[in-house]
């Protein structure tokens, strides 16, 4: 009984982990730009088709798939950026609100489009196999996903404070007319910032491939899922969306096993409802990215 | 028309939603200057500096700085031609560390080989923020606050200065202080467009000043002359 718990706790935790780097990517474009990325699920699911993709033709591991959605979503949010949102990003919420659906409805389509509704497995030998330590067991495409996602968060926490452009980009979130008055490009600042948003999503869809079918309806639970963990984070907060994450991750592995399967997506729903009860502004309500 | 004007503005206006803020404002800045705008509250004296720095775009006009036209540029590239603003409300990064809002303010191509001296000397000039240096700016006291200001504009080696109410919500006492620090670096050679609603103090402080009313200058001239007309004795000085 205990390591049946103990197993579910940190398998939680592992894909918690992923969540929180999907978050991340949501919260960084919200902190800077306070633009909500409602398309943030349908990059998700991209890098769930790099992944497959790169596996099926190129049969490469999951780590370099995860590389190649890095780069290419990153060009992706930043030409989105640079020609589309930069557009809408100074004007009010709800024209915003309608472009950001409509990319994502967009986004989906063209999926649909490209591959089909079917689900396609991104079955590699690594979604089999696990690794025993002790008490639990885990998977070894979780532990591989995670212990990436928790790397790259790490590490873009130390970009983010100690580099010269991760200083901009703080700035930015804090006083884009400031931001104006030192000379700083905010235009790029935003493109970059788009573009770092929508590799994190990209990476974590890469990673989960072998865990995840690649199917376009997939965005919505995704798209979703960055919600509510940013939201029980704090929306705009860094450590939020890695605590949001990490909650939603337990929340919902918890709730597969005490109650049904079927309930594991409903759980960090009521969650949420209950967290913003108590805490308005989730665990961290604050902009300090 | 001054020859040879470090800082040249013709006929600048400026517009929101079609509402007019700036009329045809027309000035001119010598190198090593010190001028001032004087005017109330709404007259324009923000618009004036955010459309000479490109944060808000111009409706006409020509603005020139070394005798190049400037008008329409981004404001990053305006900020790389020498042109710095201690802006109205301070606008520093509250949540970044003193340090890191002075860094900021010297990260521009012009000013970012000699970032370090930079820093230095304005640790040197203010003392409290080198103390304060990994504090966050936010926790600074308003009188500090622009005091940062000031020194993430000096970060970015200007060659002009426009000061945006500098003295705007200080004490008597701290408004004193930042007069002084203002005459002084303009001894320290840099050239400062001073934008004040306290008329007595900036002219008595400037070599010229002009008289900023609904968007238009009603009058200019050197600070002694201004001082002693009766109308701005009258309307300004409370005489
Ligand atoms: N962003 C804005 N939108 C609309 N009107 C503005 C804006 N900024 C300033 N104004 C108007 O323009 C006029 C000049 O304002 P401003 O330049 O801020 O004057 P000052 O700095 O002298 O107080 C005022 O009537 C003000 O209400
Ligand atoms: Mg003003």
């Amino acid at each position: 009984m205990l390591s049946l718990w103990l197993n579910v706790l940190a398998s939680g935790i592992l894909l918690g982990l992923v969540y929180g780097l999907v978050a991340l990517g949501l919260t960084i474009i919200f902190g800077v730009m306070r633009v909500v990325n409602f398309a943030h699920g349908e990059m998700v699911v991209f890098g769930v088709y790099i992944g497959y993709w790169a596996v099926r033709l190129c049969n490469v591991p999951i780590i370099v798939a995860a590389a190649i959605a890095a780069v290419l979503m990153f060009f992706f949010g930043y030409l989105l950026e640079a020609s589309i949102v930069k557009r809408f990003v100074n004007r009010p919420h709800h024209y915003q609100f309608i472009v950001f659906i409509g990319l994502s409805l967009l986004f989906s389509g063209v999926l649909l489009v490209a591959f089909g509704p079917d689900p396609r497995p991104t079955a590699s030998e690594l979604s089999f196999s696990t690794v025993s330590l002790g008490f639990v067991t885990l998977d070894l495409a979780r532990l591989q996903a995670a212990i990436t996602a928790g790397l790259l968060i790490a590490l873009l926490g130390v970009y983010l404070r100690f580099s010269s452009f991760g200083r901009a980009l703080r700035a930015a979130a804090d006083n884009r007319l400031g931001g104006l008055v030192v000379g700083l490009n905010i235009p790029r600042v935003y493109a970059v910032t788009f573009g770092i948003g929508a590799a994190c999503a990209g990476v974590a869809g890469a990673l989960i491939s072998p865990l995840f079918d690649a199917q376009p309806y997939l965005a919505v639970d995704f798209t979703l899922l960055a919600f509510v963990t940013v939201i029980v984070g704090g929306l705009g907060s860094f450590s939020g969306a890695l605590l949001g994450g990490l909650v939603i991750g337990v929340a919902e592995a918890i709730a597969a096993l005490m109650f049904t399967p079927s309930l594991k997506t409903a759980l960090p729903y009521a969650l949420l409802i209950i967290i913003l009860i108590f805490r308005p502004r989730g665990f961290f309500g604050a902009k300090e990215i | 028309m001054l020859d040879g004007a470090l800082l040249s503005i013709d006929g600048l206006s400026v517009a929101y939603d079609g509402s007019i803020a700036l009329n045809g404002v027309s000035l001119q800045i010598r190198k090593g200057e010190l001028i001032c705008v004087v005017g109330a509250n709404g007259a324009g004296k923000t618009s004036l500096i955010r459309s000479i720095s490109g944060i808000v775009r111009s409706s006409s006009g020509v603005v020139k700085m070394n005798g190049a036209n400037i008008t329409g540029l981004p404001s990053w590239e305006i900020c790389e031609r020498g042109i710095a603003q201690v802006a109205e409300g301070r606008q520093i990064f509250g949540s970044l560390s003193v340090e890191e809002n002075l860094l900021l303010g010297g990260s521009l191509k012009r000013a970012k080989a000699h970032q370090l001296e930079t820093l230095e000397f304005v640790y040197q000039l203010f003392d409290r923020l080198r103390e304060r240096r990994r504090q966050l700016a936010g926790t600074l006291s308003g009188g500090e606050q622009q005091m940062l200001a000031i020194g993430r504009a000096i970060m970015s080696k200007p060659e002009i200065v426009m000061f945006d109410e500098p003295s705007i919500g200080l004490s008597p006492a701290l408004t004193d202080v930042m007069f002084g620090v203002v005459e002084s670096l303009h001894k320290q050679g840099i050239t400062v467009l001073l934008v004040e609603q306290n008329v007595a103090k900036s002219l008595a402080l400037s070599d010229r000043g002009y008289v900023l009313e609904n968007g238009s200058i009603v009058l200019h001239g050197s600070s002694h002359e201004l001082l002693n007309n009766s109308e701005i004795q009258r309307a300004y000085l409370g005489m």
